[in-house]
């Protein structure tokens, strides 16, 4: 049986954890609403691409001319993944259901015979998937240093993998990352991004009826200069969504560390109480039994 | 007074102007061009350079914008820009380092195609550091 002494460490210890976890609830929170912020205010660009980029498909019709982003290799042998995770643990099982998905969806691609690449975007994601795929693994970003999630960041990681995909690195991307519902939960989802499905566009809504556009330079040229970007903005509306993602996750892995650490200092705080009066109590029956025997 | 529109300037990170405007000059790939109410369907490219809005107020505004695309239907103008700022608060040092690396692009391009095309950026680059920042 612990002493009183024990106890009563015990129970400041937990306080101090409640308090350090408190602090990280409110600091999630915080950055939350600002992630949240974010992801919405990149919202109307990612809507327009889609419509624009719909437009522009539909204008050239039997994409014969289309880039090769679009289009694909016409092979799906080689098969890219770019996992996003988050950079810091303590967010509850935010990370592991990427990773879960990710190993899942490399797993059945093995079995079926193709050949996987794996880009990982975060540390933990990469801490994770080293274990099992460490030489599937060919490049990893670190957002580490990032303050606050800029366009450009995405873009070098679009870049990264155009790049690739010119060299003939792969045939199919796929992105990973987690779908922001709400505070408490995070859906993890795949997105094919290259060949960029024309079908994951949503259906043209022009204003102005079928208008028949001028294309300036050519309809072609225009496309082969939207694809790339159209790429970034996919990588950055997941990054975004990831970011309040994982805010969302911590918020809430925090508050039940509070409310643990919370029960926790209660049922110590019992034990702590019944062990003195314990004591109390047995010492008082040695003075009355001492007093007796006189 | 000039029949007003709806402009919609937008970067990935936020939407920077949504407002009804008179008249937009926007830095197109193939040259200027300014849009008015009613005009034709065009879809452009743009380069980098200044967007001169003037808005249904008579106001003027100016803004910075690096690459991106323009949909003009007769209805209204959307700018996909790539990143914009208002004239007034551009960052020196941000557009130097673009020059900077656009430079290091145009001297590191392989093929011929890659370089002209690093090359012209840059040079849309410096004429439109020369027409913002009067040294």
């Amino acid at each position: 049986m612990a002493s009183l002494k024990d106890l009563r460490n015990r129970i400041a210890s937990v306080k101090a954890t409640q308090k350090i976890t408190k602090a990280m609830q409110m600091v999630a929170a915080a950055k939350l609403r600002r992630a949240q912020e974010a992801a919405e205010a990149a919202r109307p660009y990612s809507e327009r691409m889609g419509a624009v980029l719909a437009n522009i498909t539909q204008a050239i019709g039997d994409g014969s001319d289309a880039p090769a982003l679009m289009t694909g290799t016409g092979k799906d042998d080689v098969h890219l993944l770019v996992v996003c995770t988050a950079e810091r643990g303590l967010c509850g099982g935010f990370n592991s259901q990427i990773a879960r998905l990710a190993r899942d969806h490399i797993r059945k691609l093995l079995a079926a015979g193709k050949k996987v690449k794996i880009i990982c975007v975060g540390k933990k994601g990469f801490d994770i998937l080293r274990r099992d795929y460490a030489e599937l693994i060919i490049d990893r970003v670190d957002l580490r240093e990032v303050k606050t999630l800029g366009f450009v960041n995405a873009d070098a990681i679009a870049k990264k993998v155009i790049q690739l995909f010119n060299e003939g690195g792969f045939d199919i991307c796929t992105l990973f990352y987690s779908q922001f519902k709400s505070v408490i939960s995070q859906i993890p989802t795949t997105q094919q991004i290259i060949p960029a499905g024309v079908a994951s566009a949503p259906a043209a809504v022009t204003d102005g009826g079928n208008a028949v556009y001028e294309y300036e330079p050519e309809p072609g040229e225009i496309l082969s200069d939207l694809i790339p970007r159209n790429i970034s903005v996919q990588v950055f509306r997941a990054l975004l969504e990831n970011a309040a993602g994982e805010m969302g996750a911590k918020m809430s892995a925090m508050d039940n560390a509070t409310r643990n650490a919370g029960d926790m200092i209660n049922k110590l705080s019992i034990t702590y109480n019944r062990q003195r009066q314990a004591q109390i109590t047995k010492e008082l029956i040695e003075i009355i039994s001492g007093a007796e025997a006189l | 007074m000039a029949e007003a529109f709806k402009f919609e300037l937008v970067s990935p990170e936020r939407l920077l102007v949504s407002e009804q405007v008179e008249a937009v000059v926007i830095p197109g790939a193939e040259g200027e061009m300014t849009v008015m109410a009613h005009h034709a369907p065009v879809m452009t490219t743009i380069k980098p350079g200044v967007v001169t809005v003037k808005t249904a107020a008579g106001k003027e505004e100016r803004y910075v914008v690096f690459g991106g695309f323009a949909d003009i239907v007769p209805a209204g103008c959307t700018l996909l820009a790539e990143s914009a700022v208002a004239v007034g608060d551009i960052d020196r040092a941000d557009l130097a380092r673009r020059i900077q690396e656009a430079r290091e692009d145009a001297a590191d391009a392989k093929d011929d195609q890659t370089r002209t095309k690093a090359e012209q950026f840059l040079s849309q680059l410096t004429t439109l550091e020369g027409a913002i920042l009067p040294a």
